[in-house]
């Protein structure tokens, strides 16, 4: 593997930054400029000094050979992470080979370098040492019990207040309105089953939410009911089931699958922000096993999650996946390559396979919301208000998602289409088809959507 | 949500049951199959929880709507690697996203997008298909932008034009982009939408069939004439602009005899246009009356003599009669008889004279700034390089910097008429003479890349600036328009300036960091636009390069 295979794409790159002020001010430093003594090493770490404003020049280093996204330092006074100074850099060091010629890293570099990977090497070796479990596996006991005993007042308590609803009756929610719900997601944080409390809070929003809503609504309170169901009654459930349960209602669940290892597609990364909390989603494709997987990975206010992995790139690592049938949540174990550019797209299926693919996910995840699937040969189609992926051979079509309509992914695809049939990743549910990544039908990279 | 797929058709009625017992309350209704009571709610939760699980899974793809046609071929090339990528970076760059206030060292990436865009069409490459929402974006919000941006995104932006409502300027900008316009060999087609159809259509058939075929277009035009309303005549009558010619003359006549004042007035400027027109005869007599030498005086001086009345003649031939508040009626008729009189009547006229002549002549009695002000506008009309240039004078002639007989205004639309290369070198004889505070205006009619002289001349106006200690945002117009106009060769040339120099006990506080700091970002601007002219490679031989004014 070459130094020029590891290089990633500007759009690539642009999508590490924090924000779109960031975003900015990162490619306004990705040009030669402002930089002296760039350089870059062959294991993948880029350095180079950058004139701000003040009179000593910002020293930064960007690691980009770990798997689990690149790490960054910079001198700079920025507490937006990475900064864009950090952004910059990686820019100019996705322009080629000119701009961060391959050398010896200078001592100020060097230094960060060699600390990084050797704190890397402890955590390797930590994280294979330490086994199964605690130290203290009777203490650890007692805590979970606790804590399910928590859960199951707080699931007990919300059957009650659902059962209240039901009796009065589903047009009285649309006065009782969102703090109602607040207070009721509020008992269930307290119960310590964040599952529960997000979809309660999400129930909040559905009176809102436009024509037919009694209709979602009682979807949600019937699979909401379910789930406490299913948590009231887990001893009487099938073990995959009842641990689909517990990761619904929001018991942390670590990797127990064996680890897979295969070349990894990274099919799409998206992030959902949230006051608090930003999600980032990372959807892989194995080309081997033919496994679709989700890595999850979090940042806090203002910070971007850690891990980043860039569409269009393909990785050489095992993955473990987590309990839970149906589910695809994996986490990242040894990776045994930094990431390539590749030009292998996954393979493709019909809407009709769609929405079976869907419905089979369905019997073991019932609270699924949507499943991951490649369309190909399809043809995005205007349907009055809305658009449609339409098969290209064949007179059926999915809906798009309104969240997806109303994103400017949307006018991307359709712009790459032109009219004629292209590949496209994304999530398919009943809520209908939201596109996440588009390949053209002939040569041509992956195009972000999301 | 009336787009989702369709679920499957249910045996029994039980989901509308159960959504509507769920509506009322199980207080009120008994869920279908359920004892009224305490435990009612959790049944009709039971039944719901599994029809709705039951309806999900059954779920299948709906009906397709009709399929949107193809987009037309594109056949020019693909963009190199590099210079999509920059693509991505000029448009990501949007107004209004950063801080504001100072400028700092960076360039500003959409300033340098018309460039581009200039560049980049010059070379003949199509637009990556994923870039074309944010280049019609970017479009949407700079009119400035449009021409080159609609050239560069090609018919796929005009399909997609037709599928969303705030990309509609595409179709106006393009003429036929609306509909399918007639080709050449489908009369019968054009015939029928010139008669039935919209007038925006009306007019991009038009201006499409005037590009195309002047005579068509004027016969096409002149057979529904009488019946067209007013308004309407007047957009028609302005697409003859295009490819304006001496067979246009008979039907051009014809409509200053119109109902409408402002298409006589529209009629009459085309007319005049035509040196060889019978109009421009009848105003050349007109205006050639007013005018004479006076060989009693020492030196032989002009003699205006303006008409005393506006006759029915004269408004025919498109004077106005009525003069605006605060100006004489006849300084008024004069004027307008001069502005479309053929310039080749003055040297006849007066003595076998040159412009240059002519123009240094001595004007009796204060009129010397209508009549050159009238030959300034006749010029630019008739498109005259001669006359131009004589009006232009030496751009060191000392009225030339302050308010002389001919406006900066008009200088700038003068010089619009001289070749390029002349252009250049008067305006850097300019400001040499005179300096920067004048300039923009001249500047922005220079083609870009400046030429040498030019580019040294405002560079060392830029200079001469600062050591005279003022702040560089007095000259920000300047400097923002040789960021985008300056000829990279040049960025060596700006090293000996990027130093914050000792300041001087007079200066302005602060001026030279300022000064530094604006000429680095010129310097780094500069490297840019080089870096983005090798990404897009040598221009290709069959397209020479635009020398229009960019940027601008």
């Amino acid at each position: 593997m070459t130094q020029q295979g590891v290089r990633w794409t500007a759009d690539q790159v642009l999508a590490l930054a924090p924000d779109s002020t960031s975003r900015k001010a990162g490619s306004k430093l990705g040009t030669a400029d402002p930089w002296s003594g760039t350089g870059s090493s062959r294991e993948g770490a880029v350095w180079g000094l950058c004139e701000g404003s003040g009179g000593t020049p910002y020293r930064t280093v960007v690691d980009t050979a770990d798997g689990t996204g690149p790490a960054y330092t910079c001198s700079c006074p920025s507490r937006k992470f990475p900064c864009k100074h950090a952004l910059g850099l990686l820019l100019l060091w996705s322009g080629g080979e000119g701009a961060t010629p391959a050398e010896r890293a200078p001592d100020w570099a060097e230094q960060w370098i060699a600390g990084r990977r050797r704190a890397q090497e402890k955590r390797e070796a930590g994280a294979t040492g330490s086994g199964s479990g605690s130290a203290d596996p009777e203490g650890a006991r007692r805590r979970a019990e606790r804590r399910a005993e928590r859960i199951t007042a707080g699931a007990t308590e919300l059957e009650e207040r659902l059962a209240d609803l039901l009796r009065s009756g589903l047009a009285t929610a649309e006065q009782s309105g969102y703090a109602l719900w607040e207070e009721t997601a509020a008992r269930m944080v307290d119960a310590q089953a964040p599952g529960l409390a997000s979809r309660v809070r999400e129930l909040g929003a559905v009176p809102g939410s436009g024509p037919d809503w009694p209709v979602r609504l009682l979807e949600e309170c019937a699979l909401l009911h379910l789930l406490d169901q299913g948590w009231l009654h887990r001893e009487r459930l099938p073990d995959a089931l009842a641990a689909t349960v517990r990761a619904r209602v929001g018991l942390p669940t670590s990797p127990t699958g064996p680890p897979v290892r295969d070349h990894w597609l990274v099919l799409a990364q998206y992030d959902t922000p949230d006051p608090k909390l930003t999600t980032r989603r990372i959807w892989l494709y194995g080309t081997a096993s033919g496994r679709t997987a989700l890595l999850l990975s979090y940042g806090a206010a203002g910070r971007a999650p850690e891990l980043t992995l860039p569409v269009g790139l393909a990785l050489d690592a095992e993955l473990s996946g987590h309990p839970g049938a149906g589910q695809q949540r994996v986490s990242l174990g040894e990776q045994f390559a930094p990431p390539v550019l590749t030009g292998t797209r996954p393979p493709g299926m019909t809407t009709t396979e769609a929405t079976a693919r869907y419905g089979e996910t369905l019997r073991h995840d019932p609270w699924q919301d949507s499943v991951p699937v490649t369309l190909d040969n399809v043809i995005p189609t205007p349907d009055g208000d809305f658009w449609q992926l339409a098969d290209a051979e064949g007179d059926t079509a999915l809906p798009l998602t309104l969240a997806a309509v109303s994103r400017p992914g949307l006018w991307r695809l359709v712009a790459l289409s032109g009219g004629a049939p292209v590949r496209v990743f994304g999530e398919c549910g009943h809520r209908g088809f939201t596109p996440l990544t588009a390949w053209p039908t002939g040569p041509g990279e992956a195009v972000r959507l999301c | 949500m009336n787009a989702t797929p369709t679920p499957p058709r249910s045996p029994l009625p039980a989901w509308e049951d159960l959504v509507t017992t769920a509506l009322l309350g199980t207080d009120r209704r008994t869920p279908p199959g359920a004892t009224p009571g305490r435990a009612a709610p959790a049944a009709l939760l039971d039944a719901a929880a599994a029809e709705t699980v039951r309806r999900r899974a059954g779920l299948r793809p709906g009906r397709a709507a009709p399929l949107p046609a193809p987009t037309a071929e594109d056949p020019r090339p693909a963009l190199p690697v590099a210079a999509a990528r920059r693509l991505a970076f000029l448009l990501a760059d949007r107004p209004g996203t950063g801080a504001g206030g100072r400028r700092g060292t960076a360039p500003d990436l959409m300033e340098l997008l018309p460039q581009w865009l200039t560049a980049v069409n010059a070379r003949g490459f199509a637009a990556p298909a994923e870039s074309l929402p944010a280049l019609l974006d970017a479009a949407r919000g700079r009119t400035d932008l449009r021409p080159a941006a609609l050239e560069f995104a090609g018919p796929r932006a005009l399909w997609l034009a037709r599928l969303n409502p705030d990309w509609r300027f595409a179709l106006r900008a393009t003429p036929g982009g609306g509909t399918s316009l007639p080709g050449p060999a489908e009369t019968e087609r054009a015939e029928t939408l010139w008669r039935e159809g919209l007038f925006a259509e009306r007019v991009a058939l038009l201006a499409s069939i005037r590009f195309r075929d002047p005579d068509a277009a004027r016969e096409l035009l002149a057979a529904s004439w009488s019946t067209e309303r007013a308004e309407d005549r007047l957009m028609f009558l302005d697409s003859l602009r295009t490819g304006l010619g001496p067979r246009d003359e008979p039907f051009l006549e014809q409509a200053l005899t119109d109902r409408s004042r402002n298409v006589r007035a529209t009629a009459a400027e085309l007319l005049s246009a035509l040196p060889g027109s019978a109009l421009a005869a009848r105003m050349a007599v007109r205006a050639g009356a007013c005018v004479a030498v006076d060989h009693t005086l020492d030196t032989p001086t002009l003699l205006v003599e303006a008409p005393h009345e506006c006759d029915a003649a004269m408004e025919r031939d498109g004077v106005s009669a009525k003069a605006p508040p605060g100006r004489g009626e006849r300084s008024w008729w004069f004027g307008q008889l001069v502005e479309a009189a053929p310039l080749a009547t003055w040297p006849a006229r007066l003595g076998g004279r040159t412009p240059e002549q002519i123009v240094a002549l001595p004007v009796a009695d204060d009129w010397l700034g209508e009549l050159h002000a009238a030959w300034c506008r006749a010029a630019v009309r008739q498109r005259d390089a001669d006359w131009s240039r004589a009006l232009l004078g030496v751009p060191s002639a000392p009225g030339a910097g302050g308010p002389g007989a001919v406006s900066l205004a008009e200088r700038a639309k003068l010089l619009g008429t001289l070749p390029v290369a002349e252009r250049a070198e008067w305006v850097a004889g300019f400001i040499a003479a005179h300096g920067l505070s004048e300039a923009f205006q001249l500047l922005g009619v220079c083609p870009v890349p400046w030429a040498t002289p030019l580019g040294r001349s405002v560079v060392d106006a830029l200079n001469i600036a600062r050591d005279a200690g003022s702040y560089p945002w007095s000259f920000s117009g300047v400097m923002g328009l040789a960021e985008r106009c300056l000829d990279p060769g040049e960025a060596t040339r700006l090293d000996a300036l990027l130093a914050v120099p000792d300041e001087p006990e007079d200066a302005s506080p602060g001026a030279g960091g300022y000064w530094a700091e604006a000429f680095q970002r010129l310097g780094r601007t500069l490297r840019l636009r080089a870096v983005m002219t090798q990404e897009l490679g040598t221009p290709s031989p069959h397209r020479p390069a635009s020398t229009s004014p960019s940027g601008v």
